[in-house]
């Protein structure tokens, strides 16, 4: 279980990013994390994966302080962030680096057959498509087996054909071993058809505003009424959470607040 | 007859491919070959010019003396004996410059504190000409091997500190990131993302250092030396012989790009994930 007490951040310029982030997420839980702009998303996921640990408060994992990267958190940038001097194959092994030649080549090769990248093994990063490179980036993330994985907007950089397509497929990966899932996201769509739970920050400094918990059966049907529905009750979290913290600083930004969400 | 034209029209689509294909061949093989047309007209122009008693060709000897010239010094081991002098000296200067500016660079280029040291003195040194280091060296070092050593690996010096100091401040912030979401040791965050990032650059910088070499090793032996490639260049001006001149000169050509190729070929393995960008 991963437990997260009071965390807050204040980057060294001063900026107070998160101000007391209190959560529980159930292992295997999907909890999507959505707000505003600069609204401390990417922090808190920074913070929970111990790359940019929290300057107050605690991230347990399974009882297990977390204060640097551990060996049971993955992490998903919004860019695939892959070796470009190292094979298809060379990256999804990556984490890999201290098994026996053997175990590697088997874990690897499965999983590039799960992401369905098996014939791409031996091309260079630099020879894959947008959508490719980042299942790739995703299998490196799962080929340790991580209890938690975190996906900072992973798929914002997609066009949305391609990021559907892959929101499917990180279910259907998550079904083999049931992470933990813990994922940023602009896209109330993604959050919905992924999520068990959905998470609305606000901002200045960032705090939980709502929690809106999807109870919609897999796989998901984004046309449904139900689907509409909670994505309403979301929309309008965020409504809130952005005129709320914005109101007393600005009058004006009340307006414009709706459409600041998307920037 | 609207048969027979339609047959030759696919016979003449057919035929095109194969067409375009040899030509692309041709053209590949052309175009470096395009280079040489001039070298090569002027040397025959001129060969044959002297030949037919235009021009006497005393101060500007035609290919076939200078070919002469080269074979003689071959033949009297003079040649290999001054090539293998003065390679030993770029030798020397390059792996003396190439660790100091190595080491020196990798240090400015990681730690802020070392490069606002270091930097400045470094690169108000730069902006001396290296040659006139020279008298110094002389002074210090004496006018034997010491001295020219010192000159060459000054000179190797500051293209391969910069290159290093530049490679290791750019390498991408996010590569790195990724190597500390795996938990890599610092031993291993070198060996796997910091060399494989810095080497493109580097081996950049270890060519255009050894260019430098070779162009210092020149200037140290003409400054005087009793042997090496530059020693026969002095030779020749003394003697009056320019084909000596010019075969030195060959031979100094010749033997700098072929050290600079097996730069590049010993690098090739290792940049082989470099060559997908180029090729777009
Ligand atoms: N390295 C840093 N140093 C100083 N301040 C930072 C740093 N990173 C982020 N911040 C500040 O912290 C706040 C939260 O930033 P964060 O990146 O977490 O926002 P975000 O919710 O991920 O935004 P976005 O949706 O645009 O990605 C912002 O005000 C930002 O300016
Ligand atoms: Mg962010």
């Amino acid at each position: 279980m991963l437990v997260l007490d009071r965390v807050s951040k204040t980057y060294p310029n001063g900026v107070h990013a998160l101000g007391g982030v209190s959560v529980e997420v159930d292992p295997g839980e999907i909890v999507a994390v959505i707000g505003g702009s600069g609204c401390g998303k990417s922090t808190l996921l920074r913070a929970i994966s111990g790359l940019d640990p929290a300057s107050e408060g605690t991230v347990l994992l399974d009882g297990e302080r977390i204060s640097a990267p551990h060996q049971k958190i993955g992490i998903i940038f919004q860019e695939p962030r892959l070796l470009p001097w190292l094979k298809v194959a060379g990256n999804v092994g990556f984490g890999l680096g201290d098994r026996p030649k053997q175990e590697r080549a088997a874990r690897v090769a499965t999983t590039l057959k799960r992401v369905g990248l098996a014939d791409k093994a031996a091309m260079w990063p630099r020879e894959l498509s947008g959508g490719q490179a980042q299942r790739v980036a995703i299998a490196r993330a799962l080929v340790p087996r991580p209890e938690v994985l975190l996906l900072d907007e992973p798929f914002s950089a997609l066009d949305a054909f391609t990021r559907t397509d892959l929101q499917d497929h990180l279910l259907d990966l998550w079904a083999d071993a049931k992470p933990t899932l813990i994922l940023v996201t602009h896209d109330v769509d993604e959050a919905i058809v992924l999520a068990d739970r959905v998470m609305v920050m606000c901002p200045r400094p960032g705090r939980i505003f709502d929690e809106i918990a999807v109870d919609l059966p897999r796989p998901r049907d984004r046309q449904s009424a139900a689907f509409d529905f909670v994505k309403r009750r979301v929309l309008a979290a965020l409504d809130r959470s952005l005129s709320r913290a914005v109101a007393p600083a600005d009058g004006e930004a009340k307006a414009s607040a709706g459409a600041a969400l998307w920037w | 007859m609207a048969l027979v034209t339609m047959t030759i029209a696919a016979e003449q689509r057919g035929a095109v491919p194969a067409e375009r294909t040899a030509a692309k061949k041709w053209a590949r093989l052309a175009r470096p070959a395009l280079g040489l047309v001039l070298p090569v007209t002027l040397a025959v122009v001129w060969e044959f010019v002297v030949r037919m008693g235009w021009a006497s060709g005393r101060l500007a000897p035609p290919p076939s003396v200078i070919f002469q010239e080269f074979v003689d010094l071959a033949r009297s081991g003079d040649l290999q004996r001054n090539t293998l002098v003065t390679l030993g000296r770029v030798a020397a200067g390059f792996g003396c410059g190439v660790a100091v500016a190595t080491i020196v660079g990798a240090a400015a280029g990681y730690s802020p504190v070392i490069r606002r040291l270091l930097d400045p003195s470094l690169q108000a040194l730069r902006a001396i000409p290296s040659i006139a280091w020279v008298p110094l060296f002389v002074l210090w070092l004496g006018i034997f091997e010491a001295s020219k050593i010192t000159l060459i690996a000054v000179g190797v010096f500051f293209p391969v500190y910069l290159g290093v100091m530049g490679a290791i401040q750019s390498v991408d912030r996010k590569l790195v990131e990724v190597g500390r979401a795996f938990r890599l040791s610092d031993v291993q965050m070198v060996r796997r993302i910091l060399l494989p990032a810095v080497l493109p650059a580097y081996v950049i910088a270890l060519r255009s250092g050894l260019g430098l070499g070779w162009m210092f090793v020149a200037a140290a032996e003409l400054l005087g030396a009793s042997e090496g490639l530059g020693y026969l260049l002095l030779d020749g001006q003394e003697l009056g012989k320019p084909a000596e001149i010019v075969a030195a000169i060959v031979a100094f050509a010749v033997v700098g790009k072929a050290t600079d190729w097996l730069i590049a070929l010993a690098a090739a393995p290792f940049l082989r994930w470099e060559d997908v960008v180029r090729q777009e």
